[in-house]
């Protein structure tokens, strides 16, 4: 690739299509997708780093190999059409990592296939893959996905940490010592059911909003006053 | 000979660039319809469905060998960490060498002939109802509701002598079935060690089944209270002789065991804070090393022992 290529294929669009993603328009804190997946694989960060990888792929394959037959795509079978290209590489991923990566993806059993049902990668091929070329979708896809990426891997940092005092399985000794192994620290067994991931994600979500108040939601109605009050 | 394959190929060419010229055309009628026209909603479907097809089963088959030999080396593996037998840097084939598998038929102990031990998948047995059996509500303490008729044991041979074996057991936790093996010495009734390889329960909780800590202490307990005898007819035997097995005395107890009192060679931890994991835990030694499991075919091993 030489320097002018490289001009053409970063340019302003394309940065903000993967900078815009990480915080400013978070697939999940703000637009609230693929929470299912995220509260699943969190508890570890090993799951969650090569779930983020898995999802970032496919999104950015998906969402190009759907913008490239945008212009062909009948829109009464448009969904399926884009379901067939997301299944497809999906279960290549799968087959990818169970002859690669057979730890994992025992570990991940079920979750690499559920991609397919993975809200973002299906918002992203409805929203921006079906108008924009396939270059720019490749990069909105890597940018959607590294966002979803950053906060699963935030979520899981704090999950593993302080729920089973290890990061990435770690000896435990080296981060947190365990009261059971003679350390100090007891571990919170809470953190490790995956309701913990969505007070996490409910933390995030609050933090974010109160760094950008432009991205609070308007309420959808105004709760009316009881009728008590009225005097 | 070489004129007449000339005269074949030549056609044959010429039939592969009509049909090229075909498709080429058809593509390009196509591409030019509308887009929710009937011919081209259904051309647009088929091909892509013939696109994805292509590329899950190309991606299927061409790691096939790979994932197959992943998934025995991984079993193969389990096997010889529950039998001590894995350090590092050892040849897991090499090490291998020394493990015989054997197919035996759980109702009586007794080995069986007539199936091959390498195909023998009893997972697979298990779930097949030619191969298996329904396990009535009351004695299904493991809660596996189906077990396979015959079991895969796995013996490691020292000298014409039976070292080890290694057994595969299977149970529910909290969320999932477990699977794994236990390994025992050749007194049959040592234990060696509990290897639970496939499991899905909460990790740090009932997960720390596979913590290496948590393993170790399974080291050197025994299965068997020979003193308290459980008898029981052995149905097929030939003389109809009945078999003594000793009562399953090996199972989790809170806290921490002390073992200067009497019965903790038949006590090991529980996991903290995975009551129902750790039941569950003792519940498939119970089922699996009673009458009903490997019971039999332990009790005719220290039989033949003496």
């Amino acid at each position: 690739m030489n320097a002018e290529s490289k001009k053409v294929l970063v340019n302003a669009e394309s940065k903000k299509v993967l900078i815009e993603p990480l915080v400013d328009n978070n697939p999940i804190t703000l637009q609230v997708l693929g929470i299912c997946s995220a509260l699943a694989v969190t508890s570890q960060m090993s799951t969650a780093l090569i779930m983020s990888l898995a999802l970032t792929t496919v999104t950015a394959f998906s969402s190009a190999g759907i913008a490239a037959i945008r212009n062909h795509v009948p829109s009464s079978v448009r969904i399926i059409a884009q379901m067939v290209i997301i299944a497809s590489l999906v279960i290549v991923v799968d087959q990818i990592l169970k002859a690669f990566a057979y730890e994992v993806s025992k570990q991940l059993s079920v979750f690499v296939g559920l991609i397919i049902t993975n809200c973002i990668v299906m918002g992203r091929a409805e929203a921006y893959a079906m108008k924009n070329p396939p270059w720019e979708s490749f990069l909105d896809g890597i940018g959607n996905g590294l966002g979803y990426s950053l906060i699963l891997i935030s979520v899981a940092f704090v999950r593993e940490l302080f729920g089973s005092g290890k990061l990435l399985g770690i000896d435990p000794i080296d981060v947190l010592p365990l009261m059971k192994d003679g350390g100090w620290y007891v571990p919170n067994g809470l953190l490790l059911l995956p309701p913990s991931a969505f007070f996490l994600i409910g933390l995030l979500i609050w933090g974010v909003r109160t760094w950008k108040p432009k991205q609070v939601e308007q309420a959808d109605f105004a709760i009316m006053p009881a009728h008590g009050e009225a005097h | 000979m070489s004129s007449s394959t000339e005269s074949v190929k030549n056609p044959q060419e010429d039939k592969f660039a009509v049909w090229k010229e075909k498709a080429n055309r058809y593509a390009q009628h196509v591409l030019a319809l509308p887009n929710d026209s009937f011919e081209k909603t259904i051309a647009v479907a088929l091909g892509l469905c013939l696109v994805g097809a292509v590329l899950v089963s190309g991606s299927a088959v061409a790691l096939k060998s790979l994932q197959e030999s992943n998934k025995s080396k991984d079993e193969k593996v389990n096997i010889l960490e529950v039998a001590g037998l894995k350090s590092e840097g050892v040849n897991i084939d090499e090490a291998f060498k020394q493990i015989e598998p054997k197919i035996i038929d759980l109702a009586t102990g007794n080995p069986v002939d007539n199936i091959d031990a390498k195909a023998f998948d009893q997972r697979k047995a298990a779930k097949d109802p030619a191969m298996s059996v329904t396990i009535p509500a009351d004695e299904d303490i493991a809660n596996i509701k189906r077990k396979a008729k015959y079991a895969k044991v796995y013996q490691v041979m020292e000298g014409g002598k039976v070292k080890a074996i290694i057994l595969p057991v299977n149970g529910y936790g909290l969320w999932s079935t477990m699977y794994g093996f236990i390994a025992l010495e050749g007194d049959g009734e040592t234990v060696i060690g509990l290897n639970l390889y496939d499991q899905a329960e909460t990790p740090g909780l009932g997960g720390e089944v596979v913590n290496p800590k948590w393993k170790a202490l399974w080291k050197g307990k025994k299965v068997y209270n020979l003193a308290k005898k459980d008898v029981h007819e052995s149905n097929l035997s030939e003389k109809g002789q009945t078999i003594e097995t000793g009562e399953v005395a090996l199972g989790l107890v809170k806290g921490n065991v002390d073992p200067s009192k009497p019965g903790a060679e038949y006590q090991v931890d529980a996991l903290a804070g995975a009551t129902l994991t750790s039941r569950g835990v003792s519940n498939l030694i119970r089922y699996w090393m009673g009458k009903d499991g490997f019971g039999p075919y332990l009790a005719k091993l220290r039989l033949a022992r003496g």
